[in-house]
């Protein structure tokens, strides 16, 4: 296992909100994080300065040695970015909207065309290949999302809530390509559903208010709870023995 | 592919999968009519050249080119497509040309696509198809300059409707500057350098000269340095919106 993101004393400030006030940790290639916290906790505003699209107010992202802030084409290169809601250009069909990842990636050659083929099986989108993407419904969206993120085989990949909005199979289709594709990547995926964690997740990480509370694997969150309830756990660790745990 | 080009054949090809690209040719083909027979008095003149045509392209620009860029970057900021492509391997600076680019190209297709124009006074007389060409290349030159300013506005604001307005009200600016209402505003507390530096700004002025036949390289130049100037402020605001 080789270092794929370290995080170090990220902070991130709106105006007089500190929306991530200084949250530190590293992901090694092979390793799927399981991001969790409330929401408006931080989640998202953190995976946009790993991913590059917010600069941080303080601290320091490094992704496969590269510096977001110095070096930030590599880093891009080097990353599969689902972003939460899964934009994209609505007015193109999915089969055009490959085309141009693929182009703007800079796969090229016979590579190209097996790649997205190979892709459009993987996350089963061949009959709605011709659609444009606006007339989809949420859950494909979501997969067409997926499939721009992995197109170039990238080895760290950060999906925001990938399985949102997805009906009960589908979610376990993404599931089981996260584990699958996890042997030689690095994948952050942040969610609420915290069955998912131990599902796919070899670690976990909490945050709430900006502030990074939970650091460990998922069966280590599970002993929090008296009950050895995921949700319980949570409980505990988000409102810090403020609330009562409800049985 | 490189990126930049990535971008470009993007946005040139988005153009024509909605109907944005055809109700535009079709509005600018119908306004050019209308402006040059009936207000340019194309046949009355009794000249064979195209002055009645060429003469009203500013003012169409004015309202036509903001209708293009408004949604250049304000529509992917309003989707939130900025964020994927933010987060592409691509540099700022080739998003903002590529777009940019592409929307200049589209612009060049319609303006080609007035050559019935030609045609005709080439039928009924003939014109010098050397001041033609000036003045076609003149109007393209410009087209670029209504753009550059568009494209830049529209990164400011998600709002399609403010990047119109705002950018409509800054090109009427520059295409006005060398005209009294505007110098007026400046006379008797700026400095008279000041006032000839904004009078020489004026689209109107470049253009015109152009359409005469003369292309004097001061007029590229100045076109060109527009175009460079308002992209490069693009850039910085969509970097500045970043760290924000």
């Amino acid at each position: 296992m080789s270092e794929a993101i370290k995080v170090q004393a990220l902070k991130k400030s709106f105006g007089h909100i500190h929306a991530v006030k200084g949250v530190s940790f590293d992901v090694q290639h092979g390793e799927v994080l399981g991001f969790l916290g409330p929401n408006g906790a931080g989640k998202s505003t953190t995976m946009k300065m790993i991913t590059g699209f917010l600069e941080p107010s303080a601290g320091t992202v490094i992704v496969n040695g590269h510096d977001v802030l110095e070096n930030p084409l590599e880093v891009k290169k080097s990353i599969g970015y689902l972003p939460e809601g899964a934009p994209a250009y609505g007015e193109m069909t999915v089969r055009s909207f490959l085309n141009f990842i693929a182009d703007v990636r800079q796969l090229s050659g016979s590579q190209r065309k097996k790649r997205i083929d190979e892709v459009i099986e993987l996350i089963n989108i061949d009959n709605v290949i011709d659609q444009s993407i606006e007339t989809l419904s949420k859950g494909y969206k979501r997969r067409v999302g997926l499939a721009q993120a992995i197109l170039h085989d990238p080895n760290v990949l950060i999906l925001d809530e990938p399985t949102d909005g997805l009906d009960p199979n589908q979610k376990h289709e993404v599931r089981k390509l996260i584990q699958d594709m996890a042997q030689d990547k690095a994948i952050v995926i942040s969610t609420h559903i915290l069955e998912e964690v131990d599902a796919v997740c070899s670690r976990a990480i909490i945050i709430a208010k900006g502030e990074l509370l939970f650091n460990s694997t998922p069966s280590e969150l599970i002993d929090k709870a008296d009950d050895k309830n995921i949700d319980h756990a949570f409980r505990i660790i988000t409102t810090q023995g403020q609330a009562e745990v409800l049985s | 592919m490189n990126t930049l080009l990535a971008i470009f054949k993007r946005e040139f090809t988005s153009y024509f999968v909605t109907p944005v690209a055809y109700v535009f040719i079709v509005i600018f083909l119908f306004m050019t009519g209308i402006f040059t027979f009936y207000l340019g008095a194309f046949y009355e003149s009794n000249q064979a050249d195209l002055q009645p045509f060429f003469r009203f392209h500013p003012w169409l620009y004015l309202f036509l080119i903001p209708a293009i860029s408004m949604r250049l970057w304000s529509d992917e900021r309003k989707s939130g497509s900025i964020e994927l492509l933010m987060t592409l391997p691509v540099s700022i600076t080739d998003a903002v040309v590529g777009k940019f680019l592409a929307a200049w190209l589209f612009t060049a297709v319609t303006l080609l696509l007035t050559f019935p124009m030609w045609i005709t006074v080439n039928y009924l007389g003939e014109p010098d198809n050397t001041v033609i060409l000036a003045s076609y290349l003149g109007s393209l030159i410009m087209a670029g300059g209504f753009l550059s300013i568009g494209s830049c506005i529209s990164a400011f604001t998600k709002s399609q409707v403010i990047a119109f307005v705002i950018s409509v009200v800054i090109s009427f600016m520059f295409i006005l500057s060398g005209f009294p209402m505007v110098l007026d505003f400046f006379q008797g507390w700026a400095p008279q350098a000041l006032i000839d530096a904004i009078a020489s700004f004026s689209f109107l002025t470049h253009f015109t000269s152009i359409t005469k036949g003369v292309i004097d390289i001061r007029d590229i130049i100045y076109f060109t340095a527009l175009i460079c100037f308002w992209l490069y402020i693009n850039v910085v605001v969509i970097e500045t919106k970043k760290a924000s």
